[in-house]
């Protein structure tokens, strides 16, 4: 276990020593303390390590993390795992805005709270919120699975294309061009397994979920239009 | 971006340290914004005194005799407290206007930066921990304040284009985010007779909340009101006489953090500026939600 002291380490010092770390190491687990808050906490990583830091963080915390699985035990700020390719981010807390934004792969587990916007542009990631989601959340998100236990605000899924959106309580309005959709076999074996790694598997099952996707009339060109152009 | 800080403390025996909290919040916000810092400080109401916070960019020339002066234009008592670029004029309360007044024939080239029973504002270009070396706010005590580090978009990096703005008395407002409607707004508030030292868009959210306020509306409609007649992009936190309120606009993209424990409510436009508080690690920690208007009174 690398024990790394924020407060009296710094930044740079830490994300220099994850950036280090290249295919196979030996260090494979990391724990950082002191974070107060601080912004781009293991941000780039690009190694198969586990890294838990102890307490709550700033912006971009995690941001295009590539395979590294990162735990945080307190909340996040804006734009945690950030454009993520893979791995896993597992946060204790709450997420601020647009939380897993642009994502392309991996999971990001959020067992509080999401505010505004999150999941916003996500192409590829899966998102797991325990809790609930803010305004303008999954807006043109392109795919992956955006899963939330609670309630989801206004304009869900707004200019949605092909990511898929599973909210188990009360959504306040759907955007431009999401709809519900219906629930099929494959959609309940889908979010099984991601209620599972989501670590949410003993709080929901998947028949309490309704499934919501995009009407697919905002981005098919419709030739009825033609004379608009 | 711009950095904004708020305490307000329930717990008295905190008081003596506000301003060695708030200066330590504000300075944690630094590079939100290093164009110029202020806070406002209520440092509590005592019986009969108003408070007039002058600012001159010539103190030396200004504020020479200035208590004297003045003592002869209301021909009541005038204490002054000088803190570098700023001073604390103390007159009896029902004097405030006639000493406004006086100061502004007085010396005309002195800006009026607060005036009220408890608030003073202090205001300058510059980092925050120049801004707070500068006029001691470590020292300072009180009920509740408020800070502010810019970073200016909408109007000129100047003392008078710093937060916080103050337009009414023991009233002020601080701004992360640029308003769109400020001219339609301001001159709509010239009509009810509301007046403007800039052209900045913040001092138009201050006055647009002072004119509600003085038409009977609580703080909290006051506040919601700002929801519906102004347009763009805030999150605002107000301070009154024994007040303190926090709204963000329906988009709410400008960061907010609060935190309250059974000592104090505390603002920050990140986590950062909140580690530093007593008892932070127990606090009920939260995001203020979009559209919803928060205050919190002695």
């Amino acid at each position: 276990m690398q024990t790394f002291d924020l407060g009296s380490e710094g930044l740079r010092a830490l994300n220099a020593a994850l950036h280090a770390l290249k295919g196979q190491t030996n260090m494979t687990s990391w724990e950082v303390v002191n974070p107060r808050g601080a912004h781009a906490i293991a941000a780039g990583v690009d190694a198969p390590v586990d890294i838990t830091v102890r307490g709550s963080t700033g912006y971009y915390c995690a941001g295009m993390n590539k395979l590294a699985t990162i735990r945080v035990k307190g909340s996040v700020g804006p734009g945690v795992a950030e454009n993520m390719m893979s791995g896993t981010v597992i946060i204790d807390g709450d997420a601020s805005q647009y939380a897993g934004a642009t994502g392309r792969g991996g999971l990001l587990v959020i067992k509080g709270n999401a505010s505004s916007r999150c999941g916003i542009s996500m192409k590829g990631i899966d998102i797991v919120v325990h809790g609930s989601i803010g305004h303008m959340s999954a807006f043109m998100a392109q795919s992956g699975n955006l899963v939330v236990l609670g309630d989801a605000g206004e304009a869900l899924g707004d200019s949605l294309y092909e990511a898929r959106i599973f909210v188990r309580g009360k959504v306040k309005s759907l955007g431009a061009d999401c709809i519900e959709k219906e629930m099929r076999d494959e959609h309940f074996a889908a979010l099984e397994e991601l209620l599972r790694r989501g670590e949410a598997d003993a709080k929901a099952r998947p028949e309490e979920f309704r499934r919501y996707g995009s009407a697919r009339k905002l981005y098919n060109f419709n030739i009825d239009n033609a004379s608009a152009y | 971006m711009c950095g904004i800080v708020g305490l307000f403390l329930k717990d008295p025996k905190l008081e003596p340290k506000l301003g060695a909290m708030l200066a330590d919040m504000l300075i944690t916000m630094t590079d939100r914004g290093p164009d110029s810092a202020g806070i406002a400080i209520y440092s509590g109401a005592r019986d009969g005194i108003g408070k007039i916070t002058v600012q001159s960019a010539d103190p030396g020339r200004d504020f020479r005799n200035l208590d004297a002066d003045l003592h002869d234009a209301i021909g009541q008592p005038v204490l002054m407290l000088e803190k570098s670029t700023h001073a604390v004029l103390e007159v009896p309360i029902g004097q405030l206007e006639a000493a406004r007044t006086a100061i502004s024939h007085l010396r005309p080239a002195i800006k009026i930066m607060s005036v009220g029973d408890s608030i003073e504002i202090f205001k300058e270009v510059g980092l925050p921990k120049d801004v707070a070396a500068r006029f001691a706010v470590s020292k300072m005590k009180g009920t509740h304040g408020i800070g502010h580090t810019r970073m200016a978009t909408e109007s000129a990096v100047t003392t008078m284009g710093a937060h916080p703005f103050s337009t009414g008395s023991d009233q002020c407002l601080v701004h992360n985010g640029s308003l769109s409607n400020h001219n339609a707004v301001r001159r709509e508030l010239r009509r009810h007779g509301m007046t403007f030292e800039t052209e900045n868009d913040t001092e138009v959210a201050a006055a647009f909340i002072s004119h509600k306020l003085s038409e009977g509306q609580s703080l909290g409609s006051a506040m919601e009101a700002t929801l519906t007649d102004l347009d763009g992009f805030f999150t605002f936190v107000v301070g009154t006489r024994n007040g303190f309120g926090v709204v963000r606009d329906p988009i709410a993209c400008k960061p907010a953090v609060m935190a309250e424990t059974d000592a104090y409510v505390a603002f920050g436009s990140e986590y950062r500026a909140l580690v530093n508080l007593p008892g932070i690690e127990e606090a009920r920690v939260w995001e203020p939600e979009p559209a919803t208007v928060y205050f919190w009174e002695r």
